[in-house]
């Protein structure tokens, strides 16, 4: 069964959010779904990013109370 | 009698064992409180002197120090790994097979680096990460005399300044060698900037452009072709190489992955308590912790500080009485005779400063303090 695991990154400044979803997304099986939660802007744009370079999918990104998560499905 | 049982000699056990001792003086003379520390090892090694061994600036003799030699009196150790973890019934198992019952237990068994999680990378990189990859790297760097040189880093990896330090000391290693026109360094970097912390990327690309290394943001490497002298990286790109470095992915003990304490070994931990999540009476500090901070000394440094002061008010009063609030102080190395440096929490980005040879002087005088420092002298 398909499962999502949170990365609470928030207050990260090193290693950082990216590194983060970097080191638990080989920990996931493909077609789990990783939600990271982050207190800084740019993480928001970063992740997506390296998500789409790579080819996860982005299943979303929203931001609550100045805290954003991005949920990210890991493909392959 | 309260029983307290720190797993781990490195840097988080042993100032943490060294800060209870104090605190708790009275106690353990008393004998109301034991205090035991077992550990893999009956040496300490300064993990950091490694870089400086890579570079022919550091002995392997340097680095170690008799572990017993460093804990305050009062404090019993074993060198007896933990094999089982009963964390239900409040004990752990060593390999000797004796069992050592707790009230309270703090793991400290560190991080180790993995090339072969790479494929390729074990046999065809250098890395700084143990004594022998050290000493190889030494050799290496020795007899290069000119070509690409690659730096790659994997995640996650223990001490983050590792990734710069090396390459701007591979500069100016080459520089006074005088190869400096035969050499291209290329330095890769799996997020979009070249270091994790804004401000020291902020300071680094332009120090990179400025010595004329190149570099490329957003490259995890996914496997290295010894035959080609290639790395592939995941994101699609390939790279040439004649001498490639590595700061390989790491990984905790396997003993915690075995003993289903957390993935990879690295265990769930709260950020503030530094409580093994799920366990009122277990804690975790340094590298094995799951934390999203950097695996460095410096981090197992001010997470044993905390500890040890909720620890001795726990054994004492049975309550915590502060929160590890994230801190963490790095050095970076900026060549042979420059350094600057970099402090933050959860709360407060670092603000790096130019790079100055105080620092670096400082930070070669730290090299000898830290032996000072473990002690609880510092
Ligand atoms: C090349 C290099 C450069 C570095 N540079 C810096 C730097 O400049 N600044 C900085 O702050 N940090 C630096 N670090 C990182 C720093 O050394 C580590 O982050 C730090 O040692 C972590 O402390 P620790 O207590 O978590 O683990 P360690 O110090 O690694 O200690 C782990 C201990 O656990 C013991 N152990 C293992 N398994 C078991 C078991 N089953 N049972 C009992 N005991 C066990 C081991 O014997 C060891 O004593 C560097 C590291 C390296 C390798």
């Amino acid at each position: 069964m398909a499962s999502t695991r949170e990365i609470d990154a928030r207050g990260a400044f090193c290693p950082g959010p990216l590194m983060e979803l970097l080191a638990a997304i080989k920990e996931v099986e493909v077609g789990d779904s990783l939600e990271v939660l982050s207190t800084d802007k740019g993480s928001a744009d970063d992740i997506p990013e390296w998500a789409r370079k790579v080819g996860h999918e982005v299943v979303e990104t929203r931001e609550e109370n100045g805290v954003y998560h991005v949920i990210i499905r890991k493909t392959k | 009698m309260k029983k307290v049982v720190i797993v781990g000699g490195g840097t988080g056990g042993t100032i943490l064992a060294n800060n209870l001792a104090r605190r708790l003086a009275h106690e353990l003379r008393a004998g109301q409180v034991s205090l035991t520390v077992l550990s893999a090892s009956d040496k300490h090694m300064y993990q950091p002197g490694l870089l400086y061994v890579a570079f022919g600036r550091m002995e392997v003799d340097e680095l170690y120090q008799d572990q017993a030699s460093l804990l305050e009196p009062g404090i019993v150790f074993h060198v007896d790994p933990v094999e089982k973890f009963v964390l239900d019934k409040n004990h752990v198992v060593t390999k000797s097979g004796k069992r050592f019952e707790y009230d309270y237990l703090a793991i400290a068994t560190g991080s180790r680096a993995m090339p072969d999680m790479v494929p390729g990378m074990a046999e065809n990189a250098h890395h700084v990460y143990t004594v022998e990859a050290a000493a190889k790297t030494c050799e290496a760097l020795r007899n290069f005399q000119g070509g690409k040189v690659a730096v790659v880093t994997g995640v996650p990896h223990k001490c983050p300044m590792v990734p710069l330090e090396i390459t701007f000391m591979m500069y100016d290693y080459f520089k006074d060698r005088g190869l400096l026109d035969k050499v291209r360094i290329h330095y890769t970097y799996p997020i979009g900037r070249v270091h994790s912390l804004e401000n020291v990327a902020k300071w680094a690309a332009p120090e990179f452009d400025r010595l004329g290394i190149t570099y490329e943001t957003l490259f995890n490497a996914k496997a290295v072709d010894g035959a080609k002298k290639q790395v592939l990286s995941e994101e699609g790109s390939v790279l040439d190489y004649d001498l490639l470095v590595a700061i390989p992915p790491h990984k905790g003990m396997e003993v915690i992955e075995k003993e289903g304490l957390g993935k990879s070994g690295f265990m769930p931990t709260n950020r503030g308590t530094l409580n093994l999540e799920g366990r009122d009476n277990v804690f975790v500090l340094g590298d094995t912790t799951n934390l999203p901070i950097s695996k460095a000394g410096s981090t197992a440094h001010y997470e044993a500080e905390a500890l040890g002061e909720n620890l001795a008010a726990l054994v004492r009063h049975g309550r915590m009485v502060r929160l590890y609030e994230g801190k963490v102080f790095c050095f970076i190395e900026a060549g042979k005779d420059r350094a600057t440096y970099a402090s933050f929490d959860y709360a407060n980005p670092p603000q790096p400063k130019p790079p100055t040879k105080a620092i670096h002087w400082f930070k070669l005088a730290y090299n000898r303090l830290y032996w000072n420092s473990v002690r609880g002298l510092l």
